[in-house]
């Protein structure tokens, strides 16, 4: 293999790229402009960010005190974007898809709540109107709901106030329970009446010791820290990373798709007589292509990131070498994709039907258009076969994961894997003599 | 012809595609400084042929020589002998005159003040120096013709396969075209031009190569080759009365007249002494009462001869 002649097949490709305004715009402009997209759409927003909050409308149709107190605190909560609505508003609403959740506290809440929390009794019934595509909020605000709902009431049933009015109505209900359970809890209902009277006498008296704040109330037993992890204490996860990532792969194994096709369209021609006329070997020529093809899905890749990098703020928490390393094995998974398709190709047409067929297929099971882990389990043990897999999660790995240079030893090894088939593929299908 | 070294030689060359044989044992060589017509209507085989003379093919049997032995492998250095220009534009529409060139000329190890050299030269043989630094893409298809001619003597080869290199040019671009390979003849170089237009052989070639489905059915000079069709001219007539057989007979048995062809008041007659038998033709229709309307003369061509070798011309093949 000659290396001028090496060089000359590389540098004519660069020169027949850059002189195709519309293929440079496709390469370069449109996986930039679909990843902000997607970048934008997936990444986490800030929690006082208002289009990060939920969406949730309530209706009111008790009015009480405990009733107000909770849609307040629905409405304080950071995760939440509380909008006051009658029934019939959210009935309509939620059913046109303006909000995914929406809260209808019955008339009576606030007494039937009370009465029923020491006791069996009449439960009040809340009822969550949901839009069914969107049933993973609807637990977020059921969830919420309960949170806020349980300080509110637990603090009115303990309060020495109102607490004495719910404990006598639910020692009445227990003159019907026989045995020694009823007696228990009349017993520990007693008890907690004392308690009670003792309170409210201390606060009313103002005597030392007595408790100046407010009542005591059920609340969830531990208070829950989240902590994102990643492997680098500096990374914070950027949605834009992923779609960078996922979109730049998409469109290098696209141009793959118009090398491949470029190949195949010099068979057809005069041009491949004029090659193989030349004292130029076929590792020369095939060679020359698929460098100039890497090349070129190099360069894209890198435009795209220096481009996440600067505007979107995409950091590298993991090792720089291994992301040089896995977006260089992506460009060449590319190019070795592109020899792979000239040499099973037959027409142009068809090849480049099926191609765009399979990269869309590939970059989709590979998690590049959304993470693959939202994908059911079975689905993402197939995909551990698939080199965009490989590749994407790579880039993940070594940008917003944070992960060390150790971790993308495996895929990159799985994805040089894939080069080598691919190429060995392409140089024992690829019809020499033309057509 | 410079001398009789046999420079080029296909020996028993065969190819066949499913059951049909595109070319069928073909042998013939070309010595240095020849200039030969491949000769052939489409589908005879000339491709094919050319392609396996080339090595872009491998035959099924037979065996090409360059300079007396095959060529060995992609890299064989004696393809820098051979310039070929394909049938099908072989540049890249979306370069330069100039980086074409360039590409073409790396592949041959061409560098530096050679190849810039070599590239004005052959700029100037196609008359594209002007438009050398325009894309391809923007000449017309004349223009793409010379330069794809261009870039097969680049290399400045020796022997050159033109492989209808005039297809859809218009006349002034095949003018040039034509004047080039005059050039390129007068310089020496060894040239195998392939075509179906038997007036591009009968003007460039010392010597044609006939194929006809596969076979070689003719390999002469282009004076031998007119030869067998007949030796002299033929005569038009347009009469204004028609011709009765014994006209037709008195006509056959005019001394230096070969044959003779009526159709209505349309008479063809070849020569093979038209100096003689024109008058005696003319006199012969006079006194028989006939006059002449219209009346021309042509020579012997290659058209006439396949007509001669195959029963039809080439453009019904």
């Amino acid at each position: 293999m000659k290396l001028r002649q090496l060089a000359a097949i590389i540098s004519k490709d660069v020169r027949l790229f850059l002189n195709n305004r519309a293929s440079v715009i496709l390469t370069l402009v449109v996986p930039i402009a679909i990843a902000s997209f997607f970048g934008y759409v997936f990444a986490p927003k800030s929690p006082s960010g208002g289009s990060g909050r939920m969406k949730l409308w309530v209706a009111d149709l008790d009015g009480s005190a405990v009733s107000k107190e909770i849609v307040s605190r629905l409405t304080e909560d950071k995760s939440l974007r509380v909008s006051a609505h009658t029934e019939a508003e959210t009935r309509q609403g939620i059913a046109a898809g303006e909000a995914p959740v929406a809260i209808v506290l019955p008339a009576g809440f606030g007494e039937k709540a009370g009465s029923s929390f020491f006791t069996p009794g009449e439960k009040p019934s809340v009822t969550l109107l949901v839009d069914p595509s969107r049933t993973m909020e609807s637990g977020l605000a059921q969830g919420v709901l309960i949170q806020h709902a349980m300080a509110v009431i637990g603090r009115d049933v303990f309060s020495p106030g109102t607490g004495s009015k719910w404990i006598d109505q639910s020692m009445k209900t227990l003159d019907y329970v026989p045995g020694e359970r009823g007696a228990a809890t009349r017993e520990l209902l007693a008890s907690v009446k004392q308690w009670m009277q003792r309170e409210s006498q201390a606060g009313a008296s103002g005597g030392g010791g007595a408790p100046s704040g407010p009542a005591p109330a059920f609340s969830a037993p531990f208070e829950t820290k989240v902590e994102p992890l990643t492997g680098n204490k500096n990374a914070v996860y950027n949605g834009y990373a992923h779609s960078f990532g996922g979109m730049s792969l998409q469109f290098i194994l696209m141009f793959g798709i118009e090398c491949a096709v470029l190949l195949l369209q010099d068979r057809k021609s005069g041009m491949w007589k004029r090659l193989r006329a030349a004292p130029v070997s076929r590792a020369t020529v095939l060679t020359g292509r698929a460098l100039s093809c890497a090349l070129i899905a190099f360069v894209t890749m890198t435009i795209c990131w220096g481009f996440a990098m600067v505007v979107c703020g995409v950091r590298v928490h993991g090792s720089w070498a291994g992301f040089i390393l896995i977006n260089a094995a992506s460009a060449l998974l590319a190019a070795s994709f592109a020899l792979m398709l000239a040499g099973i190709g037959r027409s142009v047409e068809a090849t480049r039907g099926i191609a765009i067929f399979a990269v869309l297929i590939l970059v989709m099971l590979g998690g590049a258009w959304v993470p693959s882990f939202i994908f059911p389990e079975w689905l993402q043990n197939i995909t551990q076969f698939i080199p965009t897999r490989w590749a994407v999660d790579g880039m993940d790995g070594m940008t917003w994961r944070g992960l060390p240079f150790s971790t993308v030893v495996v895929p990159l090894l799985s994805l040089t894997g894939c080069i080598a088939l691919f190429g060995v593929i392409a140089w024992w299908r690829f019809r020499w003599q033309g057509e | 012809m410079d001398d009789n070294t046999i420079v080029l030689e296909a020996a028993g060359l065969t190819k066949s595609y499913g059951t049909l044989r595109a070319v069928d044992g073909i042998s013939f060589a070309l010595r240095r400084g020849e200039c030969a017509g491949l000769l052939g209507p489409n589908g005879a085989g000339k491709s094919t042929a050319i392609a396996m003379i080339m090595g872009h093919l491998t035959p099924d049997a037979g065996t090409v020589r360059i300079e007396g032995s095959p060529l060995s492998g992609d890299c064989d250095e004696r393809k820098r002998r051979l310039g070929l220009v394909p049938q099908d534009l072989a540049i890249y529409e979306d370069l330069s005159a100039r980086e074409n060139l360039r590409f073409f000329g790396a592949l041959y190890g061409l560098e530096g003040r050679h190849l810039a050299e070599r590239m004005d030269a052959v700029l100037g043989i196609a008359g594209l120096r002007d438009r050398a630094g325009d894309r391809a893409g923007r000449y017309s298809g004349g223009m793409k013709r010379r330069l794809n001619l261009a870039a097969a003597l680049l290399h400045d080869p020796q022997i050159l396969l033109l492989d209808e290199p005039t297809v859809g040019v218009d006349p002034q671009s095949r003018n040039s075209i034509f004047e080039a390979i005059e050039a390129l003849r007068a310089e020496g170089k060894t040239i195998l031009y392939t075509t179906h237009y038997m007036e591009e052989v009968e003007r460039l070639c010392h010597r044609a190569v006939i194929m006809d489905h596969g076979h070689i059915i003719a390999d002469d000079t282009v004076a031998g080759l007119k030869a067998r069709g007949f030796s002299g001219r033929r005569v038009v007539l347009e009469t204004d009365a028609s011709l009765t057989d014994s006209i037709t007979e008195g006509i056959s048995g005019i001394a230096g007249i070969q044959s003779v062809s009526v159709s209505g008041q349309r008479l063809e007659v070849e020569t093979s002494d038209f100096m003689d038998a024109a008058p005696a033709l003319l006199q012969h229709l006079r006194a028989q009462g006939i006059g002449v309307s219209h009346m021309e003369t042509e020579s012997a061509s290659l058209e006439h001869a396949f007509l001669s070798l195959t029963g039809r011309t080439i453009r019904d093949s």
